[in-house]
């Protein structure tokens, strides 16, 4: 469990895991009550962070332009063509 | 010249003399009308391509060979690489080349004989690449499961760009890269592995994102239509990706080597689109039914060690319980003390009922009544005993008093000392008078002793003697209520007592029990 690293910095994969584990791990049983409440609060803020995440979603099309020199730049894309 | 005619054909005057170039020219000429447009099937012999660009391969087969040439402007359009030994359809105008009286396949398209040679031409090279090892599967990296850029290299128009970018928006919008290339011809090849390679070399904190996921995309077509990803650069590129590649060429049923080395196939663009972003609705609900099963995993292990404290505290007793069975025993103990009190009162009653009957005045009368006759006896006895001795002692005394004076007469006449006399005689004298006084105190002694054997002691049993103030022993009631004060004599002391004059009991709470007036004793002395 990567309690050390602060949920701020998990990408969304990483803490859909951890979210997954911690429920799996309290639906288990096995956790004390404290320890419960403990990774319960771990586990809402995995969550709020996934939703973050997943909250500004926008679709972003560009398309790659090369120039004389080889350098790459992007220019947007209109998605209605 | 005209000795290589048959000579049965004789010379004709009216043949015209051709230059060889008029006849060069004019073959040429004829070669081309009448081959204006040829398909030609052979196998690629020796194949040259010049730094011009052009191409020089013999076509040929078991039989014959024909020089081909390719413009350089064909060959680039050229779907695949020409090799030795590869059996081919080349389709173009024959030509001389006049120079070398030689004649030539000019060749603008060219392509594998058929399917199966396409497919042998694959296998052949699928082998070798495998063999070099860039399909195994430890070179598959996992996708991200969750990009935020998405490298695209494709056509920038026509369907499959549009499908894909479909398909992300409604899965997942995310930000999308489209590298353009050619997916088609000569260039494709190239434009393709330039796309990999250049998505590849962005830097994550470059002007321009580096995709987290790669996905190399082409619609359907012929075998020859894909070929662009069977080439070995293209191959080469997508297994060197550091970035994850999905290759997603053609249809379902079309298979490219690119499929093979690259980290995911999709069998379409569209299937590439689902394979890179999830649904985020889905993801929404994911984490929205985690979220509740989060909540419902911290219920149910607050219950459970709820029930757990309560099991517990079930086997733990009321701590009423705990005082119930002590109370009881407490309860029953003092029912048991009670009555054995009163058991024990009892008995102690029944023995005192027993012996306090016998306890009578009369009892204490008669035994004192003993005492009193054995002092009285005593009494007697021992003035009897007294006068006895001392009228003894005195006839004695004069018996020896007789004879001292005889002796003493004698003695006076013997010595004629009468100083020695005189001193006998006070010596006498004081022996006599030693011996009285000896005798005298324990006369009074045996007094004493009798005193003491007297009311004394019954007075210290806790029995008083009630005086009137003329000192006279008060023996009833009658003369106690006469006897305005009286002195009641205990052990220790005296107290003055009054009667009430109406009758009341005497303030004297003593038992007026029989004792032994003192006039009884009074006799003796």
């Amino acid at each position: 469990m990567g309690d050390q690293t602060s949920v701020e910095n998990l990408s969304f994969e990483d803490a859909l895991k951890e979210l997954e584990t911690i429920v799996e791990k309290l639906e288990g049983g096995d956790v004390e009550l404290e320890e419960s409440i403990k990774i319960y609060e771990r586990g809402a803020a995995l969550k709020a962070h996934c939703l973050g995440k997943l909250k500004n979603a926008q679709l972003k099309v560009e398309q790659i332009v090369l120039n004389q020199d080889g350098d790459v730049s992007a220019t947007p894309v209109s998605t209605e063509s | 010249m005209s000795d290589f005619f048959p000579s049965d054909r004789p010379a004709s005057a009216n043949l015209p003399e051709l230059s060889v170039s008029e006849l060069a020219g004019s073959i040429k000429r004829t070669i081309e009308t009448t081959y204006d447009r040829v398909r030609v099937r052979g196998e690629l012999g020796r194949v040259t391509i010049a730094k011009s660009g052009h191409m020089y391969a013999d076509l040929k087969d078991d039989k014959a060979v024909i020089n081909t040439i390719m413009w350089k402007g064909s060959v680039s359009r050229l779907p695949f690489r020409p090799e030795e030994g590869l059996e081919v359809v080349a389709e173009g105008k024959l030509s001389t080349y006049p120079g070398r009286s030689n004649y030539q396949l000019i060749a603008d398209t060219m392509n594998p004989a058929g399917a199966g040679a396409l497919m042998a031409l694959l296998e052949e090279r699928k082998k070798k690449l495998a063999a070099e090892g860039l399909f195994e599967t430890s070179r598959k990296q996992p996708l991200p499961y969750f990009p935020k850029v998405i490298g695209v290299v494709t056509s920038p128009t026509g369907a499959v760009i549009r499908d894909i970018l479909h398909r992300i928006s409604d899965r997942f919008p995310v930000h999308v890269l489209v590298w353009p290339a050619l997916v088609q011809g000569d260039r494709a090849a190239q434009q393709i592995t330039a796309g990999i390679e250049g998505f590849n070399a962005l830097t994550p904190d470059g002007p321009v994102p580096r995709p987290d996921v790669i996905i190399v995309a082409r619609g359907g077509g012929s075998i020859e239509d894909l070929w662009p990803f069977n080439e070995e650069i293209v191959v080469r590129a997508a297994a060197a990706s550091q970035i994850p590649l999905i290759s997603a060429v053609g249809h379902e049923t079309d298979t490219t080597l690119i499929d093979y080395a690259s980290d995911r196939r999709a069998p379409t663009p569209t299937g590439a689109a689902e394979i890179a972003v999830p649904v985020r609705s889905e993801l929404v609900q994911t984490v929205t039914a985690y979220g509740e099963r989060l909540m419902r995993g911290l219920t149910q292990t607050s219950r459970r060690s709820e029930r757990e404290l309560t099991a517990v505290a079930a086997r733990l007793p009321r701590p009423t319980a705990l005082l119930e069975s002590r109370q009881q025993r407490f309860d029953y103990a003092e029912g048991r003390l009670t009555q054995s009190l009163q058991a024990a009162l009892l008995k102690k009653r029944s023995m005192f009922d027993q012996t306090g009957p016998r306890l009578r005045p009369k009892t204490l009368e008669t035994s004192l009544r003993v005492l009193d006759d054995r002092v009285s006896q005593a009494s007697r006895r021992l003035t009897a005993g007294l006068t006895r001795q001392a009228t003894l002692g005195e006839s004695r005394l004069a018996t020896v008093s007789k004879r001292l004076s005889l002796r003493g007469d004698a003695l006076l006449r013997e010595t004629k000392d009468t100083g020695e006399v005189q001193q006998a005689a006070d010596r006498m004298a004081r022996a006599f008078d030693r011996q009285a006084t000896r005798l005298e105190d324990r006369l009074s002694r045996a007094g004493n002793m009798l005193e003491a054997l007297s009311y004394q002691a019954t007075l210290k049993r806790g029995y008083a003697v009630v005086k009137s103030a003329d000192g006279q022993l008060v023996r009833d009631a009658a003369s106690a209520r006469a006897a305005q004060r009286m002195t009641v004599q205990f052990a220790d002391g005296d107290v003055d007592v009054t009667t009430q004059a109406d009758g009341a009991p005497p303030a004297a709470p003593k038992p007026k029990k029989a004792v032994p007036p003192k006039g009884a004793q009074g006799s003796l002395f």
